[in-house]
């Protein structure tokens, strides 16, 4: 039994000018202490899809129109009352976000700040809840831990405030932790840092963690199994190797040959034509199909069947992969 | 050109630095010390050549770039022009001659006026070199213009809200394309879009630099980006260049411990790499410029530092052709590297 199994989510805003179709059918499933990537680019839905399994989402104007997200086998986040969801957002489940200050409160320490979920949660007493936290603080790399867990959140670098959010996230051993975009804002030799820290403590502790990111580099570098998505729904899901080395879906390959580390100089990068869809716009069909190098009729038809099963537990959304009219390894010779 | 002849470079920066003061109290204002954001910089730029700036956040690149424009002025070195001193030019002097340098900035929206059409824009710009062009050829010009950086001419009685965020890169570059500059400085100009954007955008840069001869500087913090576009590439730390080398050199044989670690954190979109590669991860952030270590910039953080390193700031060697270095310790770290002074 998968440690999360999230089925057909579907968040939409329902905004003045329309209804935005945020995250649009999306399943994937999460076993226990593995790494999943969600990749994706700006507004493909990557950090709407993880808020919603937190209750984190405005609401209005936004609405989980549909679907289930069963934790352990036993709860649906998506109807847990509210009461439910918040020990299980203290305890079992953890996020990190990109800013550090959105989740840190500027006006209290971090000492504070860090016992407070072992005083809600555990029921430790003040004095074993402030050992703990300056235990967890020692475990992320920071030294001198005793002094500096009295200092307020300003008082750190932007790598240090993350390296005190990822202790706080793991603070109470959490069976998952989702990562939305933890490096982007940080330097590359703070981000390498900080992406060995993330995998030495999973394995310590065997937490599950679903990584977000739009850098397909991270995710080479960190993930078990990926999905990637685009305008709301995924369009290939596979493990790492698979995505890259055998991917089944022409916007994973594109996405691929778009990114210039890769290339020698004075060969031009490819590009994708056009621009990312309007979600408030209804469609039918791939989403992709209009930027599509394979586009044909039947993409945006009727037999369109989003994601399904290519190899095992190989997925894509692309139709002409599915019914193997489209081999991309034959087209990529 | 006769054999043997120097070569002058089109721009060269020597010992330049940029240090902003730093004061205290409110009311009785007391200099306490000075942020040395660019510390001693040296650099030349060839004609037609793209020069990448790499480094992290607050390294000083920025502020370099400012310097060179004469937004802000140096406090120390010289910066010449086809060898002449912009530093000893009088501001009012400079002001005429900005249209020589043009810029190119990350958020493409912020840099536009969001009132004027594209057309209005780019023809404000064609009128800082031709004021008297008018009528149908500034039609043709700015036409011209918009076909070279891929944009449909048709579109040029709209608004920046009206276009994309690649698209509206692709005005800031036909804008600064139009004043004909001598110089471009592009800041970080594909960093906010998206990897099948950024792709176009840097694709669009290296054609106009191939077709038009264009000098620029391009700074980033991917060197992944740089390496693509650049001819050759300067490593900043801490308001000083450390290393200077062909893209291929920096990313295949990095001389200076930061250029190294620089390099080994760069996530490959390559899993199997990625599991194999032994990565050289340091310790610590990067220090403020406020507060700077003394000696080597990079010494609390390197891990092949010496006593030694932390008394003297190494200056730029030629520890290979071409291939300037500032670090006291490359004969040691890579055998068979001397210096050649
Ligand atoms: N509070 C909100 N109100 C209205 N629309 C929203 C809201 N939050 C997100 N959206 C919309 O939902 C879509 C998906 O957004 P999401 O933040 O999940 O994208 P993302 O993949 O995380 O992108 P990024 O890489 O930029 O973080 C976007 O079109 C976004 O504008
Ligand atoms: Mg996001």
């Amino acid at each position: 039994m998968p440690l999360l199994e999230v089925n057909d989510l579907t968040t939409w805003f329902h905004m003045r000018d329309g209804i935005v179709r945020a995250v649009d059918g999306v399943s994937f499933t999460l076993d226990r202490g593995e790494t999943l990537g969600i990749v994706g680019e700006s507004g493909s839905g990557k950090s709407v899809s993880c808020y919603s399994l937190l209750d984190l989402i405005p609401k209005p104007p936004g609405r989980i129109e549909r679907g289930t997200a069963v934790l352990g086998g036993e709860v649906d986040l998506l109807r847990a009352p509210r009461e439910v969801l918040r020990r299980i957002r203290g305890k079992r489940i953890a996020m990190v976000f990109q800013d550090p200050m959105t989740s840190l409160n500027p006006y209290l320490r971090i000492s504070t700040q860090m016992i407070e979920p072992l005083l809600i949660h555990e029921g430790l007493g003040n004095r074993e809840a402030l050992r703990r936290a300056i235990e967890s603080l020692e475990e992320v790399g920071i030294h001198d831990a005793v002094r500096q867990i009295d200092l307020y959140p300003h008082q750190f670098s932007g790598g240090m405030r993350q390296r005190v959010m990822i202790a706080m996230a793991l603070i109470t051993h959490p069976e998952i932790l989702i990562a939305d975009e933890p490096t982007t804002a940080l330097d590359v030799t703070v981000q390498a840092q900080i992406l060995e820290l993330i995998k030495a403590r999973q394995r310590e502790l065997g937490t599950a963690v679903i990584y977000v990111t739009h850098d397909l580099g991270v995710i080479a570098g960190v993930c078990d199994r990926v999905n990637v998505m685009y305008a709301g729904t995924i369009m290939e899901s596979g493990t790492v190797d698979e995505i890259f080395y055998n991917s089944a879906h022409p916007y994973t390959q594109a996405l691929q040959q778009s990114i210039p580390s890769l290339h020698d100089k004075g060969k031009s990068l490819y590009t994708i034509p056009g621009a990312p869809p309007d979600l408030t716009e209804e469609r039918s069909g791939c989403p992709f199909a209009p930027r599509c190098a394979y586009e044909e009729a039947h993409c945006t038809g009727p037999n369109y069947r989003g994601l399904d099963a290519f190899r095992g537990r190989h997925k894509t959304a692309c139709l002409r992969v599915l019914e193997g009219e489209l081999n991309l390894k034959e087209e990529n010779r | 050109m006769s054999d043997g002849a120097v070569r002058s470079p089109f721009l060269a920066l020597e010992d330049v630095k940029t240090h902003f003061p730093v004061t205290q109290g409110f009311l009785f204002r007391r200099r306490t010390g000075a942020v040395k954001a660019v510390d001693g910089v040296s650099l030349a730029i060839q004609r037609g050549e793209v020069l990448g700036l790499v480094g992290e956040s607050g390294c000083g690149k920025s502020t370099l770039s400012r310097t060179i424009m004469q937004l802000l002025r140096a406090s120390g070195g010289s910066i010449r022009l086809e060898g002449r001193d912009l530093c000893a030019v009088s501001m009012k002097q400079i002001r005429r001659e900005r249209i020589n340098f043009q810029m190119i900035f990350q958020d493409p929206y912020a840099s536009l006026n969001p009132r004027m059409t594209v057309y209005d824009t780019i023809k404000e710009a064609i009128r800082t070199r031709h004021p008297h062009v008018g009528g149908r050829a500034m039609i043709r010009r700015v036409s011209s213009l918009m076909d070279k950086v891929g944009l449909a001419p048709k579109l040029m009685r709209k608004y920046p809200h009206e276009f994309s965020g690649g698209q509206r890169q692709r005005i800031a570059i036909a804008r600064a394309l139009a004043p004909e500059p001598k110089l471009i400085l592009a800041d970080e100009p594909v960093s906010a879009l998206d990897v099948s954007i950024q792709s176009q955008i840097l694709n669009l840069l290296a054609k106009l630099t191939r077709e038009l001869g264009l000098t620029m500087l391009f700074i980033s913090h991917d060197l992944g980006v740089v390496k693509y576009i650049s001819h050759r590439i300067a490593v900043m730390y801490l308001g000083r260049i450390v290393e200077i080398g062909s893209p291929r050199e920096i990313m295949e044989k990095p001389l200076h411990p930061y250029t190294q670690a620089l390099v080994s954190a760069i996530p490959f979109p390559d899993p199997r790499l990625e599991r194999t590669r032994r990565r050289m991860v340091l310790e610590g952030d990067p220090p403020s410029p406020m507060d700077p270590p003394g000696g080597c910039p990079f010494h609390p953080r390197c891990p092949f530092a010496e006593a030694a390193c932390a008394r003297e700031v190494p200056a730029l060697k030629e520890y290979l052709p071409d291939r300037p270095a500032a670090c006291i310790r490359i004969p040691e770290i890579h055998p068979g590297i001397g210096s050649r002074e």
